[in-house]
């Protein structure tokens, strides 16, 4: 398959950047997206030239690094896929395809489609954590949860804080992100303790970071590589409510 | 540039949402006064004067326009702010919003701001002496605020100008309601659906309702 693409270049944090076209040859239909990056980049350095940088690390949809907007969609126009998951047999051949970082001002860009998510970290350090004092390992099933319970507490756990939400939405918000790494905690026993000063200090970390406000348009949970639902959203604000007024 | 002027994003919501949520309600009141239209003028002109001269409506008047007014600053703050979030936007960005109006709520809202300015200035100002020559009087002498509706919508224009606005509010409130409902945190998957049904008709009930009005005072039906 053959394709054009309008990929962001950009040499440095405060380089202006620009989109630059390049055309790619013979890519096969079961080729990932990252491959047909790599193709390209193997061509550019051959060339001389400098290769396109972009973040990817497992390649198998776990890790969450493989990051960049593709034709209007976190990750390309594929529901619930990372990047290095979507397989180049999902375009036209002949299509354009356009690359973008994912823009957004907690997120700057450090070069080409490589954007700094250090406020994720930030988010995490600010209570996404449970204190325990270390000592033997208890016994799993000493305390009981609710198979439903344990359940939804492991979907929200599925987020892999790749920040497609972020990218996707119109405010730039990190709502979904924060309230699956809130309510992955805040359902379980052992993160129930802490949960006030949980949800109140990361919420407040997250609006320091200059993250949007949510305006509910669940473009996140659509764009979502790992379906993080939107209830969590309800729930942490359940929790933030709770937090201030008890 | 950080978001937490004003209080946090989630405050700042939760007041938005409970001052829409009051607003929603005061909707439903007006919509139900302004239908007596439908059925008789004294009818319509005992409502106006209850809600004229009550003291408890009175009062709580002032309540309401404080209530637009916070939910009028909070909607222009949070929306500058969110500007903020994103100082460089995509070339290429697909309509991702599964709300689909959620993505126009700071321009139909400033519409609605504009409307009610207007809204005030053609009943509210009138009635209060600020402007024009005051309500027309029945033959008893009463204030006769039908024949002042009546008499407004006999315009083809003023008609049309209003029927678009309440469409342009529809799509505020088709968002607004369900949104209200997430951002207190009431979202459980078993009632979602439900919730979501609701918001779209009360935006659909509202909206008919308000603009049948005109409409058949303009085509001489009531
Ligand atoms: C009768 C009039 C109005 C009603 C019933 C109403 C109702 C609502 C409700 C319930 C929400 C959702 C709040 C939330 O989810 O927290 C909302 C959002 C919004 N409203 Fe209004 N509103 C009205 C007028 C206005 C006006 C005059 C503005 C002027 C700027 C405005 C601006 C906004 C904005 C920007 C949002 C989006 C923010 C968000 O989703 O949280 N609204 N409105
Ligand atoms: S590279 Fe790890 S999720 Fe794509």
């Amino acid at each position: 398959m053959n394709f054009k693409l309008k990929i962001w270049r950009q040499a440095s944090p405060n380089d202006k950047g620009q989109f630059v076209d390049y055309e790619v040859h013979d890519i096969s239909s079961d080729a990932s997206f990252l491959e047909m990056i790599d193709i390209l980049n193997d061509e550019l350095v051959e060339k001389g030239e400098d290769p396109i940088a972009f973040d990817h690390d497992c390649r198998e949809g776990i890790c969450g690094m493989c990051s960049m907007f593709i034709n209007g969609h976190p990750h390309g126009p594929e529901a619930a896929t990372t990047t290095c998951q979507l397989h180049m047999r999902k375009f036209k051949d002949g299509e354009t395809i356009v690359i973008e970082p994912w823009r957004a001002r907690p997120f700057p860009v450090i070069k080409d489609l490589i954007v700094d998510r250090s406020a994720f970290d930030e988010i995490i350090r600010a209570g996404g954590f449970i204190s325990v004092t270390t000592g033997g390992v208890p016994d799993a099933n000493a305390i009981p949860i609710k198979k439903e319970v344990a359940d939804l507490a492991m979907d929200a756990a599925a987020c892999i804080g790749c920040g497609a939400c972020v990218a996707a939405c119109k405010n730039a918000s990190a709502m979904l992100f924060v309230s699956a790494k809130v309510s992955q905690f805040a359902l379980l026993p052992q993160g129930k303790v802490e949960a006030k000063d949980r949800v109140k200090s990361m919420v407040a970390k997250m609006d320091e970071l200059g993250f949007g406000n949510c305006t509910n348009t669940y473009a996140c949970e659509a764009e979502c590589p790992k379906e993080i639902s939107i209830t969590n959203i309800a729930r942490m604000n359940r929790q933030f409510i709770g937090a201030k007024l008890g | 540039m950080s978001n937490k002027p004003f209080y946090s994003s989630i405050t700042k919501k939760i007041i938005m949402s409970l001052m829409g949520l009051f607003l929603i309600t005061f909707l439903v009141v007006h919509l139900t006064l302004n239908s007596f239209l439908l059925f008789s003028n004294d009818l319509f002109n005992a409502g106006a004067h209850f809600m004229g001269t009550d003291p408890f409506i009175q009062a709580f008047q002032w309540v309401l326009f404080a209530g637009f007014a916070i939910h009028i600053f909070y909607g222009i703050v949070l929306q500058i702010q969110n500007w903020i979030s994103r100082p460089k936007g995509y070339k290429r960005r697909a309509f991702m919003e599964q709300s689909p109006f959620s993505k126009y709520m700071i321009y139909t809202g400033l519409l609605i701001f504009i409307f009610l300015i207007i809204h005030l200035g053609n009943f509210f100002f009138v009635k209060m002496g600020w402007i024009g020559n005051g309500v027309p009087l029945t033959s008893n002498g009463e204030e006769n605020m039908a024949e002042l509706v009546r008499n407004l919508f006999q315009h083809g224009g003023y008609v049309a100008f209003y029927v678009i606005m309440f469409i342009l509010m529809g799509f505020h409130l088709d968002h607004a309601f369900q949104s209200a409902f997430q951002t207190l945190g009431l979202n459980h998957k078993t009632y979602w659906g439900f919730i979501k049904g609701l918001s779209r008709a009360y935006a659909i009930v509202i909206t008919i309702g308000f603009v049948i009005i005109p409409l058949f005072i303009y085509f001489k039906i009531v």
